[in-house]
């Protein structure tokens, strides 16, 4: 089933197919469009829940289930909180004041570079099939459809498996992100030491006195 | 051997672990777990001695990691390159030089480091974990034969890098240069990551070798989407190697980082980013190199002239030193545009030499700026050779040998990339090369006049407080010490100054005092760079052994 879908995707679309992803693009565009430009930053974080979840509804369409539960979980879940969380402690209430330009020119710049950016787009749409063809794009997968059509434990296992066999130096490389990760924010969040020494200080010497 | 690659693994329902040959990671193994360790136990120490143990330990990790490196290279020698690790990274000569040029590097930034932690009352020892750990991932980047490894390489270099622009609190330009570094860096991660992702779309693998083996069996008749791929990864390193137009960041965050950092930086993450684009252009999409290499032409031309050129606008010498790293950059990619043996080996010697010139000039730079580490504009270095005859020296040597002065790793090193430039078929770009090069000449003797010319700071400056161009030629006739104002005329048309000299505090120390950590590092920068430029064979032939496996 798995494999007729995919074959499917890279041939001829259904129309199922091509509705929900419709739908879900619209979504997608809808709460991108939302993040940048609602005035109130708990808005903007809504949208990119929005966005986000359409994103999770293409990923099943994809039949990635797992990576649409993560993407619900990791993302809309837990970072979308964090962003709030981070939103109130700084205040909601206290708006940036977007009109004063701090560089000269740059709107009209960016739209006459956008202008040229989507007619670029456009016309190489219009004078190239961006797919590089079934076979090609089928080819490298279908071992691993075969693989999981083969044994009942479905994707997750398959990524649990990539990651120990193929993807293993890469998975044990992460380690260092993390590293990096506790270090860092232990070294951005502390205050400088000298004050903190001498407030300690005079409040040992007061306690002595 | 491609043949045993492409059969993808077929599941038989157990899980087969890859074999893992441990001496082909184990540098970056010892970089992360040093790290670790280094961090437990600086925590164990009273406080003041922190940094003393950071420094020590960091210097012993990174020297065990040059041993190491060293027998990976007997290895290579013996038994070949080969892939290891499921085929994810490769330890052939051209990985196992990268890891020797960034284990030597870390050292020398450590020796720096202890001296200016110390002279900063910084707090120390999380500075040599974090750069350990980004030194892991350039390490990373120089053996990964996987678009996933480059990419994870590339965020550990980079995250710890960010952390590192910031690392002393009291320096509000330290912050801003961190903030502007992460988001610029940010973005283009996530424009390498599109790249990745199109590149896997159009070869369906992200493993450098099955890609060229891809593109070797297969024509792609509609490439639309394998270019884009190609284009964006290609921005992706194009920012970590600070070519232009991807150099926006450079001046800001080098003059905003704690010098030290700076030199680490410039050194370490061009070293990795430019292995890593070797690797990629050349061993994965070699065959596709009529389509990448105007790019590099284009991006080479551009770092070389405007490099060159904003260098010579510059009265900060960090910010020179930035513009002169791009316009390094521009000569590096000279080496890859030529898209053959002979051009990755003048890169990597490039790559050599630079990361001790580069180095040793920041190591001096740190000196030179003083407690506060804001003090770096160019007056500062007038009349330094009457002050700190050694100092004045070493600066210069790496300022000619960054020049391209004979008897210096410089002149060989821009040689070999112009060569092979021309041997690459693009006359073009090594007329460009060096005529730039000339025009960097200007600003490196720039800074080495000033400091043999021009006369002692406290005395020059003592007499001009307006500053403008009319009362130092009045001076010159009317003072006494005519020769003495003249030579302050010379520095001033030298400065090309109009405003005002900066005012001279009475109670700073004439007289620098260099730590002794330090002095050593810009001992063993300058001798390396005086050394290999008199005796170049040896280094030579060793970037020329230095080979990519697969190449073509």
């Amino acid at each position: 089933m798995l494999h007729t879908t995919l074959l499917l995707a890279s041939t001829r679309p259904a129309l199922p197919d091509i509705l929900v992803f419709a739908a879900s693009a619209a979504v997608i565009l809808v709460g991108a469009v939302g993040v940048v430009t609602s005035r109130n930053p708990v808005h903007a974080a809504l949208s990119l829940v929005m966005t986000l979840f359409g994103v999770a509804v293409l990923f099943i369409e994809q039949e990635a289930d797992f990576l649409a539960a993560v993407q619900i979980i990791v993302y809309a879940g837990a970072i979308v909180v964090l962003f709030l969380f981070v939103i109130m402690f700084l205040g909601v209430d206290r708006s940036e004041d977007v009109e004063v330009e701090p560089l000269g020119g740059q709107r009209p710049l960016a739209y006459i570079l956008l202008g040229i950016t989507l007619a670029g787009i456009l016309a190489m749409a219009a004078t190239s099939h961006w797919v590089t063809g079934a076979h090609q794009v089928v080819g490298p997968i279908q071992g691993h459809i075969t693989a999981s059509s083969s044994s009942p434990s479905g994707e997750v296992a398959q990524l649990g498996k990539q990651l120990f066999t193929t993807y293993l130096f890469a998975f044990e490389a992460t380690a260092a992100l993390l590293v990096i990760a506790v270090v860092g924010a232990v070294v951005l969040a502390r205050r400088p030491p000298v004050p903190q020494d001498s407030e300690s200080e005079r409040a040992e010497g007061k306690l002595s006195s | 051997m491609i043949a045993s690659l492409l059969a993808t693994p077929v599941n038989t329902g157990k899980l087969v672990v890859p074999h893992i040959r441990y001496l082909s990671i184990l540098p970056p193994m010892i970089m992360i777990g040093g790290a670790v360790l280094l961090l437990a136990l600086a925590s164990l120490v009273s406080r003041p001695l922190r940094v003393r143990v950071g420094t020590w330990g960091t210097v012993l990790i990174s020297g065990t990691a040059l041993g190491i490196s060293l027998w990976q290279w007997t290895d290579v020698g013996d038994h070949g390159a080969h892939t290891y690790v499921a085929h994810a990274v490769v330890m052939d000569g051209f990985s196992v030089l990268i890891t020797m040029l960034i284990s030597a590097a870390m050292l020398v930034t450590a020796l720096v480091a202890d001296g200016y932690l110390n002279r900063e009352g910084v707090e120390g020892s999380e500075f040599y974990v974090l750069a350990l750990v980004s030194a892991s991932g350039a390490m990373l980047m120089g053996m990964a034969n996987d678009l996933i490894i480059v990419f994870l390489g590339l965020e550990i270099l980079s995250i710890a890098l960010y952390v590192l622009t910031a690392y002393n609190h009291r320096r509000g330009a330290s912050g801003e240069a961190a903030l502007k570094y992460f988001l610029l860096g940010g973005f283009s991660s996530a424009i390498f990551v599109y790249g990745i992702a199109l590149t896997y779309g159009a070869t369906g693998s992200t493993n450098l070798t099955q890609i060229a083996d891809f593109l070797a069996k297969n024509v792609l008749l509609t490439d639309g989407l394998l270019l884009a791929g190609v284009s964006l990864l290609l921005v992706g390193f194009g920012f970590k190697v600070a070519a232009v137009p991807f150099h926006m960041w450079t001046p800001d965050v080098y003059q905003g980082a704690p010098s030290p950092v700076t030199g680490f930086m410039a050194a370490v993450a061009k070293a990795g980013a430019f292995a890593a684009l070797l690797r990629v252009l050349l061993s994965s999409f070699g065959v596709i190199s009529s389509d990448w290499r105007p790019i590099i032409f284009g991006m080479a031309v551009l770092s070389l002239v405007l490099g060159s050129v904003l260098a010579l606008r510059q009265r900060d010498v960090k910010r020179m030193l930035a513009y002169s790293s791009i316009n390094h950059a521009g000569f590096i990619l000279l080496g890859v545009e030529s898209a053959r043996a002979s051009g990755v080996s003048a890169s990597l010697y490039y790559l050599f030499a630079y990361t001790f010139m580069t180095i040793g000039s920041f190591a001096i730079v740190t000196v030179l700026g003083r407690e506060g580490d804001g003090d770096h504009d160019l007056t500062r270095y007038r009349g330094l050779a009457r002050r700190q005859p050694v100092l004045a020296l070493a600066f210069a040597v790496l300022l000619l040998a960054q020049a391209g002065a004979p008897f210096t790793t410089g002149l060989w090193a821009k040689l070999q990339v112009v060569f092979a430039a021309i041997s690459g078929g693009s006359v073009p770009l090594a007329v460009i090369a060096m005529v730039t090069a000339v025009i960097a000449g200007y600003f490196y003797l720039r800074v080495a006049v000033l400091m043999y010319a021009g006369g002692d700071d406290a005395r020059a400056d003592a007499p001009q407080p307006a500053g403008s161009p009319e009362p130092h030629a009045m001076i010159s006739f009317a003072s006494p010490e005519g020769a003495h104002a003249n030579v302050t005329t010379i520095n001033d048309e030298l400065l090309m100054t109009g405003e005002a000299p900066a005012p001279f505090g009475e109670d700073l120390p004439s007289v620098l005092p260099v730590p002794a950590l330090t002095g050593v590092a810009i001992g063993l920068c300058v001798g390396v760079t005086v050394v290999f430029g008199v005796w170049p064979s040896p280094l030579v032939d060793f970037a020329h052994q230095a080979s990519l496996l697969f190449l073509g």
